[in-house]
Order: structure tokens, then C-alpha cells, then sequence
């Protein structure tokens, strides 16, 4: 099973685990684990997520994502885990 | 379980630092195409290429999209044409061509460049490699993304003088047939020693003889990742300096891997080699020459340049063949000059000369790349100029090329601007003494001795 990560990088406000959430839910998208960082003032987060059930492609989810991004102010990426995996893990 | 850093730094490094994966070569092969018909050629061919390489571009664009990591080129390698055409071309006119088909398949499925308008001619010519070689000025002034190369020697054969001398006189022709474009026409030829097979990289790259039917190759960049991974050990010793190196090379190879796994699996192709090259760009932060800068020389050309690159390209190999299963192509640095912000600016300071270029690619990948100098160069000189080179290749047992441009109408220090990745150079002086009586006196280089080495 593949799993995608969900990374949000912007300034930190009210609302943006709650939206990012919601969006998640509306397409089935389970999340399995959430954390957070503040580097240098800025807020990080990370999501691990198992979109395989979800209905829409992944460029569609991706592209919504990154829309929603740009509404909150924040930048979203999602990626398939292979590209960190293969990065940092032997 | 991924830790949120080891997220936050990939993601640096794509969006900051310019990692990118440079390109995804196809290589096919076009010896079932043969044929004495020439019409009959151009169509097999035709056929052949846009129809292995139908999903080349939208599959590159896919896994660019689901790991968020930029793949810059999607590009075509093709068998040395000069082979593929030899029966059935009887002319240089009838080369041209096949340049044209290569253009127009390119242009159909997508790809910026083609590669294999290319004769192997390290010991002799065949009429077919030099009428091929002949027909090099016209085939990449008529298209727009046919690439060539001549490869001229080997370790194992020794050198053609007599290629060596036609290529001379072919560069100049080249450049003069583009010269409303800034003799373009000679940055997409190159003539090597010792070519690889299985080059990903423009505008080498050709499907060898040696190849299955195709196969994908991967060449991965990342000097500005070096760069900045270099950054945090400032003024570390060298063990550290070698070691940071390494550790940064291992994991920007480990992207490219993937990347080449992904594209053979959903291309149905076989995965050929990661191609270990630093590649820089024209774009700030992303060159080569500022990784000197980063080790602690004033500026590219300084006492001590080749020593750099010299632990830069072995310490880059060494990560990066733990990284993945197979390695070839290049593998190693580029110092290209017009598409390296850092090398463009010790060229114009003075820093950098040509005779230091020579130097810096006995250590290095792959030889004089991308340099611009004046029009009226002499094309025994340019001759010369690719002797020493492939003489370097040949006994030092490494790939060496040689891609210069003189740049008709233009004289040394004038800047010459080729757009994109080409970049843009100022006009470079050339040693103005002659080596006419040399290079005319025809013939062959024999082969090294394999053995006494010092």
C-alpha cells in the first residue's frame, strides 16, 4: 500500500490543520499520522496519508491541494513517501 | 516511519537548492530499420521512434507530478545513424535526410533533443561515416533538435587524425551555416575518445551498438545541493569536505534511481544505467564553479581548480554508486562553460583559461564543453585543440569530448548568447601559434601501451 505525504509550509494561523482536514475527509483520504514544526517562524506540517480509496486521480487531488493552499496562504505539496524513503532510508 | 526533517529537507533541496533530475533518455535502437531503400529508411525509422516513444513525455510528466521532484528533460537517443544509413545513403544529401525524420519524430512525441547523428570512426572511416560526418554542417542547420557526435579515438585503437582534421574544418562549416544564430549549430555536436554507450546526456548521447532494443537512462544534477550541503562544513578538513560530498551525492543518486525505476516500470523498458554527472545551469546556485567557491578558491581557475574537481568527481562517484545498482554514462562533473553562471564569470574576470579548462578535464567529466571562441579560428587550430583532448581520453583511459564553438563574426570577449540550457559565454582566446604541418600530415595515432604506467 503507497502512501502520500502531505506537506503544508507557511505562516502560521488559525484553520489550517482543521481546512487541510476537511478536504481530506470530503475525499476519503484517511490520514495515519500528523506532525508539525515551526522553522524559523515559519510553520511546517506533515501529514502521512492513504489516498487509496480516494475516488479522484492523484494529479487532481494534488492540483486541489495546492489550491487550497494558495486560498489559506500556505503552500501544500503532496508527494507518493518512495521519493523520502529512497532519500533517507538504506 | 518518515520523519517530518527528512521531508522538510528533500523539499529544500527541490525548491531551493535546484535538484532536479536533469533527464530521462530513451535509447533505441534503429538497426532493425536498416534498409537500401532510402524512402523505406526514413519511414521504419519514423515509425520506430514515435512509436516506443509515444509515452515518454506524459510518463515523465506523471512521476514529475507524484514526487514532486522537477524531471527537466524527456530526450531520444538513436544507434549511430551513420550505421543505420550506410546502405542505403550514398551521398551527404541523403543524410540530411534522416536529421530531418529524427527532427520531425522528436518533435512528434515531445522531446527537446534527439541524439545519434553520430559516426564511430576511432580507427578509420567507412564511406558511410564520412559522408555522415560530411553532412553534420547542413543536418543540424536544417533541424532544430538533432544532436551529433563523432567519436574520433579510443584507448583501445588510438586516434583518427584523419577525422580529427575533417572535424576541424566540419566545426568551422557548422558554425558558419548557423551563423545568424550565433553558430549554434556546433553546441550540438561533439566529438569524443572513448564514448560511452549509454550517454543520457546532450549532445553525446547515442544508443550504442552494444544496447538492447531500448532502454531508459537516467542523469541525475544536484551542484547546487552540493553547494549548499558544502555550506554547513566551512572550513572543515578535508576527510569532512570528502565525506559531505558523498553523503549529498548518495542521496540526490537515490532520487535519480527512483525516478529510472519508476519510468521503466510503468514504460515497460529496460532500466540501463544513472548517469552520476553533476550538471549544472546557467541559474544562480546552480554550478559547478561556485562549489570551488564553497571549498575555499577565489573563483574558478584559481591554484588548486583541479584539485577540487578532482575530489568533487571521485567522492560524487563514491556515494552515488551505492545508490544504485547500476552506474555508466559519464558519471561525473560537467564543466561546461556558457552554462555555468560561476565558470562564465572566472572566464570574464581572467581567472579561467582555456589551457586550465585542459587541465581540469584530465580529473573530471568530460572534456572542453560549451566554449565560445573566435570566429576565424583556424580549422587546423580547432584540430589541434581536439587532438590534445582526445589525446588526454586515450591515455588516461576516460571519456574525454570536445564541444567548442566559434562563434562567426565574434571576437574574444564578446558575449555570445545561446538561450535555455545552452546558456550564453563570452568569446574565449585560443593559442594563436600554428600546428598546420601536424595535423596535415594525416593518418593515425597508434594505441597507447597498456602497461609502464606513470
Amino acid at each position: 500500500m503507497k502512501k502520500t505525504i502531505i506537506s503544508v509550509l507557511g505562516k502560521d494561523q488559525v484553520g489550517i490543520i482543521a481546512k487541510v482536514c476537511t478536504y481530506l475527509a470530503g475525499n476519503k483520504i484517511n490520514i495515519m499520522d500528523i506532525s508539525q514544526t515551526i522553522v524559523k517562524g515559519y510553520f511546517n506540517m506533515m501529514m502521512i496519508v492513504d489516498a487509496n480509496e480516494a475516488t479522484k486521480s492523484f494529479d487532481v487531488i494534488a492540483t486541489e491541494l495546492e489550491e487550497l493552499g494558495k486560498e489559506i496562504g500556505v503552500v501544500i505539496k503532496a508527494q507518493h513517501e518512495d521519493i523520502f524513503n529512497m532519500m533517507h532510508r538504506l | 516511519m518518515i520523519d517530518i526533517n527528512e521531508v522538510i529537507e528533500t523539499n529544500k533541496m527541490i525548491e531551493q537548492e535546484n535538484l532536479d533530475v536533469r533527464t530521462i533518455t530513451l535509447g533505441i535502437s534503429l538497426l532493425d530499420c536498416a534498409d537500401n531503400n532510402l524512402e523505406v529508411l526514413n519511414k521504419k525509422i519514423y515509425n520506430k521512434i514515435t512509436t516506443v516513444a509515444k509515452d515518454l513525455v506524459t510518463t515523465g510528466k506523471a512521476i514529475e507530478r507524484e514526487f514532486g521532484i522537477p524531471i527537466v528533460n524527456k530526450r531520444i537517443s538513436v544507434t549511430p545513424i551513420a550505421l543505420v544509413g550506410s546502405s542505403a545513403c550514398k551521398s551527404p544529401e541523403d543524410y540530411v535526410t534522416i536529421a530531418k525524420t529524427l527532427d520531425e519524430a522528436a518533435k512528434v512525441v515531445g522531446v527537446n533533443f534527439i541524439g545519434g547523428y553520430s559516426a564511430l570512426v576511432s580507427k578509420g572511416m567507412t564511406a558511410g561515416d564520412r559522408h555522415l560526418i560530411q553532412s553534420i554542417p547542413e543536418a543540424l542547420s536544417v533541424t532544430e533538435r538533432v544532436c551529433s557526435s563523432v567519436n574520433v579515438g579510443s584507448t583501445k585503437t588510438g586516434i583518427d587524425m584523419d577525422a580529427v582534421k575533417l572535424l576541424g574544418e566540419i566545426i568551422l562549416k557548422t558554425a558558419e551555416y548557423t551563423k545568424e544564430r550565433d553558430s549554434i549549430g556546433c553546441a550540438k555536436l561533439v566529438v569524443f575518445c572513448n564514448a560511452p554507450d549509454d550517454n543520457p546526456f546532450m549532445a553525446g548521447a547515442f544508443h550504442g551498438v552494444t544496447e538492447g532494443d531500448a532502454v531508459i537512462n537516467v542523469g541525475v544534477s544536484g551542484p547546487g545541493v552540493v553547494k549548499n550541503a558544502l555550506k554547513r562544513v566551512k572550513g572543515a578538513d578535508f576527510e569532512t569536505l570528502c565525506e559531505t560530498v558523498k553523503t549529498t551525492a548518495f542521496k540526490i543518486t537515490r532520487v535519480g534511481q527512483l525516478v529510472a525505476k519508476e519510468a521503466s516500470k510503468r514504460l515497460n523498458i529496460p532500466f540501463g544505467i544513472i548517469d552520476l554527472s553533476l550538471a549544472p545551469t546557467p541559474a544562480v546556485g546552480d554550478s559547478i564553479a561556485e562549489i570551488f567557491e564553497e571549498m575555499g578558491l577565489e573563483q574558478a581557475g584559481a591554484p588548486g581548480t583541479t584539485a577540487a574537481l578532482a575530489l568533487l568527481n571521485d567522492n560524487v562517484k563514491k556515494g552515488g554508486v551505492m545508490a544504485s545498482s547500476y552506474v555508466g554514462g559519464l558519471s561525473g562533473a560537467f564543466i561546461p562553460v556558457s552554462e555555468d553562471r560561476g565558470m562564465i564569470e572566472a572566464v570574464q574576470s581572467g581567472a579561467l583559461t582555456l589551457e586550465k579548462l585542459e587541465a581540469m578535464t584530465c580529473v573530471c567529466s568530460v572534456g572542453l564543453d560549451m566554449i565560445a571562441i573566435p570566429g576565424d579560428t583556424k580549422a587546423t587550430t580547432i584540430s589541434g585543440i581536439i587532438a590534445d583532448e582526445m589525446a588526454i581520453g586515450m591515455i588516461n583511459q576516460k571519456t574525454t569530448a570536445v564541444r567548442l564553438i566559434p562563434v562567426i563574426g565574434k571576437k574574444v570577449g564578446d558575449m555570445v548568447e545561446f538561450g535555455g540550457l545552452l546558456g550564453y559565454a563570452p568569446v574565449m582566446p585560443v593559442n594563436r601559434f600554428s600546428c598546420d604541418d601536424f595535423i596535415n600530415r594525416g593518418g593515425r595515432i597508434p594505441a597507447p601501451i597498456h602497461s609502464f604506467k606513470n
